[in-house]
């Protein structure tokens, strides 16, 4: 942390019109931290997308493209499962998925650190509320059809 | 068509996308499905997945840039998540009913609107009088920094703001797209929130939203590796850079440039949906 002494938050005398106590580590600096985190996730999804796609390309850049029909992807690209298994085996086409479900992941992380945050806070009403989003985002990441 | 050629190919025009996206300030994920679609002649539905991808990339990408500068209210981004997430969900549900062709109806629409607000001046309208009971009940108000230091603010209609985060959510679903400027308009037109704090918060919940729906469509077999994986990683190159050539500031005259681009693009859209060409 570049600021090691939490400086007082200047809103501190709007404090009844609901700016956060502060307890710690002050909510600007955990902001600054989820956002560094975040585009770590980034890079790191970007990295895994780019050199799974590189080497789909090796193996398969010169079979004709055509995505003009709508056919679905097989379960082994759109399963939790079928990703995990086919990126663990190195199989191009699942570690791009992979880097995709990693992408995906990452704003999902970042509503859980959003909870841990209010949390910390004692913010109960808030708490409740950000573990609605996760509940969400989790339901459509994992179980989601539609 | 060789996959080679269509990723190249792809990934040039994502690149652009995303460079002229963070430069105007207007978001590439707007002109990401119309090029697949128009100019590649991608279904829909695997277009409106990569392009789902690349805006979580964005959004996700820049918020560190965005929370540096201190104006993402967490409150209120977090509360209307729950409208925008809802909204995802049943969007993501009902896509697979509405045919494509009223889909791209409907995009061109959204076109067309997000041209018509890129060539709005965007004044804050500070909240006067007593504060709504639900910001009050909620915690919503806060400060934002300015050049004279902190500046309080309040918001208003907060059901109002909630109700269009829902219907931004749903179309941000079915279209594939970051829906911010329908997000913008629920806080910085509805809600009275400042202009640079709704920006911000809107891009804190852009990539949450899009996250909802892209794992229902990665589940329903929309995202495709081949496609996905140049449009992502082109799409991220160009916004990267876009924010590194411009501190803040927006050229004008590339805005232009970009909101005509959108209005021929929106034009094809209602067509070819209307003419069932897509």
């Amino acid at each position: 942390m570049s600021r090691p002494t939490v400086p007082p938050e200047p809103g501190a005398p709007l404090e009844g019109r609901g700016v956060p106590v502060e307890r710690g580590i002050s909510e600007h600096q955990l902001e600054m931290l989820i956002g560094r985190l975040l585009q770590v996730g980034v890079l790191l999804a970007g990295a895994v997308v780019l050199a799974g796609g590189l080497a789909l390309l090796v193996h398969h850049g010169g079979s004709a493209a055509n995505f003009s029909v709508f056919n679905g992807e097989p379960s082994t690209l759109s399963t939790l499962s079928g990703v995990i298994s086919g990126a663990w085996h190195l199989h191009p086409a699942q570690v791009v998925q992979f880097g995709l479900i990693l992408l995906i992941a990452t704003p999902v992380a970042r509503v859980a650190f959003t909870l841990v945050a209010f949390w910390v806070q004692r913010d109960r009403f808030y708490v409740g509320v950000t573990a609605l989003v996760l509940v969400l985002l989790l339901y459509g990441l994992l179980w989601g059809r539609g | 068509m060789t996959v080679l050629t269509l990723a190249l190919l792809v990934a040039g025009g994502s690149f652009c996308a995303g460079l002229l996206g963070a430069l105007t300030g207007l978001g590439g994920g707007i002109i990401v499905v119309p090029m697949l679609t128009l100019l590649f002649h991608v279904d829909l539905r695997y277009a409106i997945g990569a392009s789902l991808v690349s805006v979580i990339a964005t959004s996700s990408g820049a918020a560190a840039a965005y929370v540096r500068e201190g104006y993402t209210n967490v409150r209120i981004g977090i509360f209307l998540e729950v409208a925008t997430t809802i909204g995802a969900l049943i969007g993501a549900a009902l896509a697979g009913l509405i045919p494509t062709g009223a889909l791209s109806v409907l995009f061109g629409v959204v076109l067309l609107y997000t041209a018509y607000r890129s060539g709005k001046r965007h004044d804050d309208h500070p909240v006067e009088g007593p504060p709504d009971p639900w910001s009050v009940r909620l915690r919503l108000a806060s400060t934002y920094p300015t050049p004279n230091g902190l500046v309080a603010y309040d918001v208003v209609r907060v059901p109002a703001g909630f109700a269009i985060m829902f219907l931004a959510g749903c179309l941000s679903a079915l279209l594939g797209i970051g829906s911010g400027v329908v997000k913008v308009l629920a806080m910085d037109q509805t809600m009275r929130l400042p202009f640079k704090v709704s920006t911000t918060t809107s891009n804190f919940m852009i990539g949450v939203t899009a996250a909802a729906s892209a794992g229902v469509y990665l589940h329903r077999g929309y995202i495709d590796p081949t496609l996905a994986f140049p449009v992502m990683i082109g799409v991220l190159c160009g916004a990267l850079l876009g924010a590194r050539i411009l501190g803040g500031a927006r050229v004008l005259w590339l805005r232009r440039i970009f909101t005509v681009v959108i209005v021929v693009l929106a034009f094809e859209m209602l067509y070819k949906g209307a003419r069932g060409l897509l």
